[in-house]
């Protein structure tokens, strides 16, 4: 498909399939704690209340770095589907995470502030693991385009499960859900109040709404790009993976920071690096060293001649 | 008719070339020389600024000479000229013995006793009858390092002169003032620079190697405090042996292949005569760049005052060091000697990244994340392809720029607010507005997407994943640390907790050129950074390897320049700042008492909010990082002169 075309169907789809995503979290949630649970369309109520609140805040500015977190994570889902560079669509990702948490640094009251240190945290837990997805799709496809990515006739995962398991790890974490709902709760706990969230209310908090239902989205296509070559099966993944967060959610109860860092980089280390170093000695012959450069005497590639008396 | 019209062209041309080069090492040393007999400010100002005009000018026109490439040819015999630095060389050597001897230092005295005894068995023996034809050289690498050192190095030493005068008549007036030495100093170590980047005799780069090195001693021990001379005696002494290693190389590349010239040494076809003294100079590179196990001096040098740590760590030094080590790439690349340097460098970058996270003074934070970026550059050297030189000498361009600009600002600040504590910095965008911006200019460059240092981030993650992907878990480690340490330093200069008064003046007018200069070009350097790559690195690169395909595509650019403007945009959202909101007190989990910083808690006490940011130092230990860093690349070295013996 046109890149742009699929960029502007995940602008103008992604907020309707995330919001649903959110409405059945919520539905699931609720019988797996044995309550009826609120309508499917839920979110998307809760969002419109929001957006016709008065927009009280805590420091003058701090919502302008949501704003921009917003357009930043529609822009990495943006470039995402439209098949660009993974790397720069991390980088991408990183840089919305960081205008969120920078709000919160703004907003300036201890919880909020805790919530911010306590999100870098979980970034600094889940950026490795996420470049190492990329650096181990590179090593299968040799590119980093999305686009030729999800155009790989092999199924990926059969050459990188220990790089899938460890994505979904990264995944329970960005999704900041239980285990590791350290910097921003749904729940209420005494020591947190919402964190990174807690001084951001109508509108602003109805942005980071729909912000994180772009970035669900985006990252259930990441989950789909593991087994791009079966699309049925890709999007079976992706519904699987997602079951399987607000599982996982329902079952474990919190860590502590230290517990969800170490863990997080422990998984990336033997799943994640463990995959690539096992790629990088027995495939050698997809990726060779390449023969050894050689020097050139006169380092002159326009053909002048060095000038002389 | 038309033949020797042609060659008097390109003689002429040539010889253009050679009056800049000569110009550009020489005016720095002539104007540090110069300061030495200028007492009064105005007088020392006034020929400041004159040699930094002429810099600045003779930067411009060696960017604009037409094919800044090949070899230039000296109006005096060459021999005469290596004579002469060949005696000025000695006269460091006799003055470092007299400190050593004088100070009671066995290893000062031992490390210059070798390195004469070596010089001169060199020159007296084997080497006497070295001649290089062609002891000057200037290619595209050469280029972009001589406009680093004149615009960034030139933009420091503006800063320095108002800088200098608060450090003495207001900040330190404890100390002894000996401001004509500074600058002389300051100057000198341009010069030196200069020459070294543009040296291709051997024996002349490692004059100036040797001249940055006591530049650097003295700097660094400017004080004259306890601390100072200590840290200065550490720098001494492990570049010195930096400067043996080179010493030695020197004499044993001439005995094996009577070669005395870099781009010779570079084309010697058969690897095994030069592996070692390759294996030498990267080994020298490693101790001038502060990589483990020598990062040490680079993080004592903050004592000196805070103009020569950003000239240390931006422009000039530290760059001489992985300048030497990208030079080596295409000989140790593919080899065991070249996995080793980009272990160095890898394990360097991750230790430094996470040793950053544990300290909360501003200017260790800075020295540690140079230790880091640096690392990266040697890792790149290390791994030696055409795109991963391309990646080092793109980190080399951005983080000069980007590290000059924070370290000058923390300057500023220190002065300001007498403390270089980031804790201390909260609220800074109320107190110092302007100066707070620029520093996160300067971060934004040091490491946001799609600020530079991310640009080189990408190129050198893709460069390590198409030669070793397992090295690249070294960098996803690395840069996930570097993220933590800039945020939350970041987030404490926006956050806004008392009510504070701006500061009156936040600057002098040099410091506010050198800081809006430095501001820009971190823009412009991102804007530019296609025409920069496209007209000087990959020339370079494609120089010395051979031509390469595309390294960064189209798309990827054009990215980039969106994200770019996307992030512009952000300044602009300030403009309608406070419209349509309401301001309330923040959630504090009582009655709020006044605005936001206090609030009654349990039986009616009033209690004060305090923020301070985590330095995870229960998980973290940067005694016990920097010692384990330290132990692991003595030993990578140690492998590496195993490899690398013939």
């Amino acid at each position: 498909m046109n890149p742009w075309l699929s960029a502007l169907l995940y602008i103008l789809a992604a907020p309707v399939v995330g919001g649903l995503l959110a409405g059945c979290d919520r539905r699931l949630s609720a019988r797996m704690q044995s309550r009826p649970g609120p309508p499917l369309v839920q979110p998307f109520y809760d969002v419109l209340k929001l957006g016709r609140k008065e927009n009280v805040v805590a420091r003058r500015s701090q919502n302008h770095y949501i704003l921009f977190f917003l357009l930043l994570v529609v822009f990495t889902g943006g470039l995402f589907f439209a098949g660009a560079d993974l790397l720069l669509v991390i980088f991408a990702l990183t840089l919305a995470a960081i205008f969120f948490i920078l709000g919160a640094y703004k907003a300036s009251s201890p919880y909020s502030f805790i919530g911010a240190e306590r999100e870098l945290i979980q970034m600094m837990a889940y950026e490795p693991m996420v470049l190492l997805t990329a650096v181990g799709m590179y090593l299968v496809t040799r590119s980093f385009a999305v686009a030729d990515i999800a155009g790989h006739p092999a199924l990926l995962v059969t050459s990188l499960p220990g790089v899938f398991l460890g994505f979904l790890y990264a995944l329970e974490i960005k999704f900041r859900k239980s285990p590791f709902d350290l910097s921003s709760s749904h729940h209420a706990h005494q020591e947190l109040v919402r964190g990174i969230t807690t001084e951001f209310s109508g509108p602003a908090l109805a942005m980071i709404e729909v912000a994180h239902w772009y970035e669900n989205v985006f990252l259930l296509g990441w989950v789909y790009l593991f087994f791009a070559a079966v699309p049925w099966l890709g999007l079976l993944a992706a519904l699987l993976a997602f079951v399987a967060v607000i599982l996982v959610d329902n079952v474990f109860a919190r860590l502590k920071w230290q517990t969800a860092l170490k863990g997080a980089w422990l998984v990336t280390l033997v799943f994640g690096f463990g995959n690539i170093l096992a790629l990088a000695l027995f495939a050698p012959e997809k990726h060779q060293a390449r023969p050894a450069p050689v020097a050139v005497a006169v380092a002159d590639p326009s053909g002048e001649k060095p000038a002389e008396h | 008719m038309r033949r020797p019209l042609g060659g008097r062209c390109i003689e002429s041309k040539g010889q253009r070339l050679l009056n800049i080069i000569l110009a550009l090492i020489l005016v720095p040393l002539a104007a540090g020389a110069g300061m030495l007999f200028f007492r009064n400010v105005i007088g020392r100002r006034i020929l400041a600024i004159a040699a930094l005009l002429a810099v600045a000018g003779l930067c411009g026109a060696l960017a604009w000479a037409p094919a800044p490439n090949g070899a230039v040819t000296l109006p005096a015999s060459p021999h005469a000229i290596s004579l002469v630095l060949l005696l000025a060389g000695s006269a460091i050597s006799v003055y470092l013995f007299i400190v050593g001897w004088r100070r009671r230092d066995p290893l000062l005295v031992l490390l210059v006793l070798a390195q004469a005894g070596l010089t001169t068995w060199f020159e007296l023996g084997p080497g006497a009858h070295a001649v290089a034809a062609q002891p000057l050289y200037v290619d595209r690498l050469a280029v972009i390092m001589a406009l680093i050192n004149g615009l960034v190095g030139g933009g420091i030493c503006l800063y320095a002169l108002g800088y200098m005068r608060e450090y003495h008549e207001t900040a330190h007036r404890d100390v002894p003032d000996r401001r004509p030495l500074f600058f002389a100093l300051l100057f000198g170590f341009l010069g030196a620079m200069f020459g070294l980047v543009f040296a291709n005799h051997l024996g002349w780069l490692l004059f100036f190697w040797e001249l940055t090195t006591l530049c650097s001693f003295l700097l660094i021990g400017y004080t004259q405090s306890e601390e100072a001379r200590r840290n200065a005696r550490l720098a001494l002494v492990m570049n010195l042996s930096g400067g043996l290693a080179f010493a030695a190389a020197v004499a044993w590349l001439y005995r094996e292949t009577g070669v005395i010239e870099l781009q010779a040494m570079l084309a010697v076809t058969d690897r095994a005569f030069v592996l070692l003294p390759a294996a030498l100079l990267c080994f020298a590179g490693i101790t001038k760049s502060a990589q483990l196990p020598f990062s040490s001096w680079l993080l004592g040098a903050m004592v000196a005052p805070t103009p020569v740590s950003a000239l240390l760590h931006s422009s000039t030094m530290v760059k001489a060091g992985v300048y030497l080590v990208l030079r080596m790439a295409p000989l140790i690349a593919g080899t065991g000697v070249g996995l080793m340097v980009a272990l160095v460098g890898a394990v360097t970058f991750v230790v430094a990244s996470f040793a950053a996270i544990t300290r909360r003074d501003a200017k260790r934070v800075l020295a540690w994340s140079t230790v880091a970026n640096l690392g990266l550059i040697v890792l790149c050297g290390g791994i030696g392809t055409a795109e991963a030189v391309w990646a080092g000498v793109l980190l080399i361009v951005f983080h000069a720029v980007a590290k000059g600009l924070l370290f000058l600002c923390v300057g500023v600040v220190e002065h300001k607010l007498h403390s270089r504590d980031i804790e201390a910095m909260a609220g800074l965008v109320q107190r110092m507005p302007r100066v707070a911006v620029l520093m996160q200019v300067g971060m934004a460059g040091m490491f946001l997407a799609p600020f530079g240092m991310l640009i080189s981030k990408w190129a050198v993650l893709k460069a390590v994943v198409d030669a070793s992907p397992v090295l690249s878990v070294f960098i996803v480690f690395g840069s996930a640390a570097t993220l933590f340490f800039w945020v939350k330093w970041m987030g404490k200069l926006v956050e806004v907790v008392t009510p504070a008064e701006p500061v009156a003046r936040e600057a002098d007018l040099g410091e506010a050129v050198a800081l809006y200069g430095l501001g820009l070009a971190t823009f412009l350097a991102c804007l530019l950074f296609p025409l920069i790559s496209s007209r000087l690195i990959v020339p370079y690169v494609a120089g010395v390897f051979g031509p390469t395909g595309a390294l960064m595509g189209q798309g990827n650019v054009i990215i980039m320049v969106v994200m770019m403007a996307l992030v512009l945009l952000f300044p602009v959202a300030f403009l309608d700042r406070g419209r349509g909101v309401r301001t309330a007190g923040a959630y504090l989990g009582g009655a709020n008492v006044a605005g936001s910083m206090q609030f009654r808690g349990l039986a009616g006490t009033v209690q004060d909010v305090a923020i301070e940011n985590y330095y995870l130092r229960g998980v973290l230990s940067e005694d016990w990082l920097a010692s384990r860093g330290v132990m692991t690349a003595t030993v990578l070295l140690a492998v590496m002169f195993i490899l690398a013996r013939p």
